[in-house]
């Protein structure tokens, strides 16, 4: 099909050596001269005014160099709406405020100097669940939001709506309906590498933190913001991004602790690190949003979709973050995930005193699929039509344009319906009960950018230097995805050199052009396009030097074979006639002319090309940078409509599985994903993908729950927050990729980061229905619902 | 109160006063500078400071480092050849896609080391169990599997 070098090809990734070595630098391995060690004080209140915060003692014990509250420091606002503070002032609306923090020259001492501070509070009542939030008018989260304006309830002013067609008209056209409602808990991104920063001022008090960020730029600009507010005003922050160690959507915002670092290291002036521990990481690191969604669809005689009604209700918990705009995500499926005409969609966020929640892969897409592909097969069943032929029936395809305004310029839903089928033995297996059954359950999620800002864009810097080395500087995160993988494959192959010669550098806000992060499966299709844009550049630069320079060095190249062997005789062929801009090509290195005869010295070597370009008189150094923005809309939120992605990704995947119904235990007998990626750009880098998502969605659906009693989050440790180890990934899975090659992907490649956990919940819940009649329709699905669930079934 | 151990890391011995409370891993990462080991959870179960002890996998951030007094330790640092080459092992992670973020790796490799060490040629039940302590989030185990059984037939190949 294709005939690219390294495009689709496995090469390795480059820093795949290091981190087998152990020589890859993570947050946690990093250490500055001078550097001290901070330790934050979290409330252990949750709903309170602050009294007094007794510092006296902390600030005495040697070691110590520095003890900070909200009273003795600037006011630092942070957070997506304004609504959170680097450290808190006369209120805490959660478990985990930030009170104090201490900076001292160990962590131990830290540690000891926290235990030392008193705080006395007067405790307010709580509110702990979304419905006693929107019940409650007397106890407000937030009196006033961040411009002083008071405030009259406990909703979170940020609102996504859809409504297209006629839902009446819809209700009506209805015969056959489904209704539910579906729930999903609070999860745990559960990186292996914890959270953390350094933060250090330079004499002109300029600051350089190292970040674990997926969104450095973004980062740089909310930290420009902090010094404004310590008294800095135009000075600037440099963001480096050290080894990730997972993200996840972790990443998003900027957080509480990298500001108290950045209070600290201003306070000492030695640069400060905070690091968390696993039990910190649990219970002070905002999680994935629980949910609860209301859904009814209805289809016509024949199975037609005739409407859709959804209303989602989400704990935001007490501050707000990016993962607010979950449902700006959940509208996708909400309307444009199989053909539906007339549409309801509505989410309301309320603030509770539980931990306030951030992003997390899937962004929404999990949580609303959840509940619509339940209801899909809770709607065929009530249609009497099989859920594979239901979802066929209704599917999408390439050239439409959905009811939100999303063009879908490839779309292969349908095949992978029909494959997942096929690969299941699905006609032979479904329905047939005994305890064992097979589910399945589609997707659709963006797969090229995501507009949420003005800007979508991506920068690239491509550096050669004299020896045909090519540095790209890039602004997006590897956070383990691959995408510095993908970033050296598509430079290598668009520009025509080894993968071995790119050497991408640390994302680094002082060295790479902005992008806008690393988040909505965005980072392989924004870097690809940047560095088609760039090598092509690069490319038209070279080849435009070569005519001059081209014919002298291959004269050299012929005299020093004639010098070896004088009987050598090349073929006639006029070099200076033929080098001609428009004739050039490049592959691995070496410059040649397309149809030039197939001889050595008519190849030249990049490095010896560029060293005759740059070294002598009037020289020229080749770098070049390109900035990529996607052909995608910024949706008009008031109408919920907009094409926010330049191409999307469609998948499903299916399940059987095999009920014991005296312990209640589920067993996967097999998996089957198949995922409509646009093209393969690394099968092994892509496969990793999909099966590290696919071990979160069969966390999802089994296992992973934040417990959170009163606020306070119970299971802060891998013992109780059970993430799938080895023993749980032991069946069979079988990964297909559709290549529908989208003309705006790179190479025709889509975004595929967070597809793969999308609909993994909901095949496993329709296949458990189909073995044994029980639906569960709350997150996770543990043995004890099941059991529960199996008592009810009359 | 310090006290004076002597134990072999990695091939070479050491003589280091250590504090009595301190973990190996301490003494790895904060003392040694050997920051390869990497520690995820400080409770012994995400196994990615995993370490040999005479030859044994240990959660090196359960070890009380005054036990490997006289012991030989082995780290991810120490699995290089001689020319600084990546073992078999560490390249067959590499090659099979076994690598994400990273930061199991090391603990996952170690576990994988010990295993192969006593057993060359496992089953797959067996490298599971091997694995039993070793978490990741990003890959699904899938291709680190691979890596092992890729590793296992290399070396039943050079042996």
């Amino acid at each position: 099909m294709s005939d690219y070098r390294y495009v689709g090809k496995d090469i390795i990734r480059p820093d795949g050596p290091d981190k087998a070595a152990g020589k890859a630098y993570y947050i946690h391995d990093l250490k500055r001269p001078g550097m001290f060690f901070g330790k934050i004080k979290f409330s252990d209140q949750v709903h309170a005014r602050i009294i007094n915060i007794d510092i006296s003692k902390a600030e005495k014990l040697p070691g110590v160099k520095a003890v900070i509250t909200a009273y003795n420091t600037p006011k630092v606002r942070i957070g997506f709406l304004r609504d959170n503070f680097a450290l808190k002032k006369d209120k805490i609306r959660q478990y985990r405020d930030e009170i104090a923090a201490v900076a001292a020259i160990d962590p131990d001492i830290a540690e000891e100097a926290i235990d030392l501070i008193q705080v006395d509070y007067e405790p307010l009542p709580g509110i702990f669940s979304p419905e006693e939030a929107l019940a409650e008018s007397t106890t407000l989260i937030h009196e006033t939001d961040a411009r002083g304006r008071p405030r009259k309830d406990n909703m979170v002013p940020v609102r996504f709506r859809h409504d297209s067609g006629d839902l009446e008209t819809g209700k009506k056209e209805a015969k056959y309906t489904a209704e539910g409602v579906y729930s999903t808990p609070l999860v745990q991104q559960s990186c292996m590498g914890t959270a953390g920063c350094i933060a250090e001022f330079d004499m002109n008090n300029n600051l350089t933190i190292w970040a674990k960020t997926q969104i450095p730029f973004l980062a740089q600009r909310d930290f420009n913001q902090a010094l404004v507010a310590i008294g800095l005003r135009g000075k600037n922050t440099r963001v480096i991004v050290p080894t990730l160690g997972g993200g996840f959507g972790s990443g998003l915002d900027t957080h509480a602790y990298e500001y108290i670092a950045i209070l600290l290291a201003f306070r000492t002036g030695h640069p400060v690190k905070i690091l968390y521990s696993r039990d910190e990481e649990f219970a002070y690191l905002s999680p994935r949003q629980s949910s609860q969604t209301k859904i009814m669809q209805g289809c016509d005689e024949k199975g037609k979709l005739t409407f859709r009604s959804i209303d989602v209700l989400q704990d935001n918990g007490a501050y707000t973050s990016w993962g607010a705009t979950y449902p700006s995500v959940m509208m996708l499926p909400a309307t444009s995930l199989y053909r539906v005409p007339n549409i309801h969609f509505d989410s309301q966020m309320v603030y509770t005193n539980n931990t306030y929640c951030q992003a997390m892969r899937g962004y929404g897409n999990p949580e609303l699929s959840w509940a619509l592909e339940n209801n899909m097969d809770e709607l065929a069943e009530a249609a009497g039509i099989d859920p594979f032929e239901f979802r066929m029936l209704n599917s999408n395809t390439a050239d439409e344009t959905t009811p939100m305004g999303l063009k879908f310029s490839t779309c292969a839903l349908k095949e992978c319906l029909k494959i997942t089928a096929g690969k299941l033995n699905w006609k032979e297996k479904r329905g047939k009960g005994k305890k064992r059954g097979v589910g399945m359950a589609s997707l659709l999620h963006v797969g090229g950018g995501a507009r949420i800002y003005r800007s979508d864009a991506s920068g690239l810097i491509l550096k050669l230097d004299d020896y045909g080395n090519v540095y790209a500087y890039h602004g997006g995160v590897e956070m383990g995805q691959g995408l510095h993988t993908v970033l050296t494959s598509a430079i290598a192959e668009s520009l025509g050199v080894l993968p071995e010669k790119v050497f991408i550098n640390p994302t680094d806000t002082g060295t790479c052009p902005w992008d806008v992060g690393t988040h909505a499966s965005r980072g392989s299709f924004m870097a690809g396009n940047a560095a088609i844009l760039a090598t092509q550049k690069l490319r038209d630069r070279i080849f435009k030097m070569a005519e001059e320079i081209f014919p002298a060095e291959v004269e050299k190249n012929l005299k020093k074979i004639l010098k070896k062997n004088p009987d050598f005789k090349p073929v006639e062929f006029d070099v200076k006639k033929a080098a001609r801009r428009e004739n050039f090509d490049m592959k691995d290195g070496f410059l040649f002319i397309k149809d030039a005869p197939d001889e050595d010295w008519l190849h030249l070597e990049l490095g010896r090309f560029l060293r005759a370009v740059h070294f002598r008189q009037q020289g020229q150094m080749l770098t070049t940078e390109a900035f990529y923005d996607p052909p995608n809309e910024l949706p008009d939120w008031n109408k919920g409509y907009g094409n926010m992605s330049a191409t999307y990704v469609f998948g499903t995947q299916g399940v059987e599985v095999e009920v014991d119904t005296e312990t209640g235990e589920i067993k996967i007998v097999k998996m089957v994903a198949t995922h409509d990626v646009g093209r393969v750009l690394n099968v092994q880098g892509l496969k990793g993908q999909f099966y590290g998502a696919l071990a979160q969605g069969i966390g999802y659906a089994f296992y992973e729950k934040l417990e959170s009693e009163d606020g306070k989050i119970q299971n802060t440790n891998f013992r109780d927050y059970k993430i799938p180890t080895i023993q749980e990934m032991n069946f069979p899975i079988d990964l297909e990729f559709i290549e529908t090659d989208d003309r705006f992907g790179p190479f025709g490649a889509k975004g595929v980061a967070e597809p793969g956990l999308v609909p993994t919940a909901p095949a496993i819940a329709n296949a458990i229905y189909d073995a044994i009649g029980v639906r569960i329709r709350d997150l996770p699905i543990t043995p004890e619902k099941i059991l529960a669930a199996l008592k009810k079934v009359p | 109160m310090k006290h004076e151990i002597s134990f072999v890391l990695n091939g070479v011995e050491m003589r280091v006063r250590v504090a009595e409370h301190l973990r190996l891993i301490d003494l790895l990462r904060d003392e040694l500078g050997m920051t390869g080991t990497k520690e995820a959870c400080g409770e012994g179960e995400c196994g990615a400071c995993t370490v040999l002890v005479d030859g044994r996998a240990f959660n090196s951030c359960l070890y009380p480092v005054l036990e490997i007094e006289g012991k030989d330790v082995v780290t991810i640092e120490g699995l290089r050849d001689a020319e600084n080459k990546l073992s078999v092992l560490q390249t067959a992670f590499v090659e099979s896609g076994a690598i994400q973020c990273g930061f199991c790796t090391p603990g996952m490799i170690m576990s994988a080391k010990a295993l192969l060490d006593a057993n060359p040629e496992p089953s797959e039940d067996e490298i599971r169990d091997s694995f039993q302590g070793n978490l990741c989030r990003c890959t699904g185990y899938v291709q680190i599997i691979a890596a092992v059984k890729q590793a296992a037939q290399k070396l039943k190949g050079s042996s």
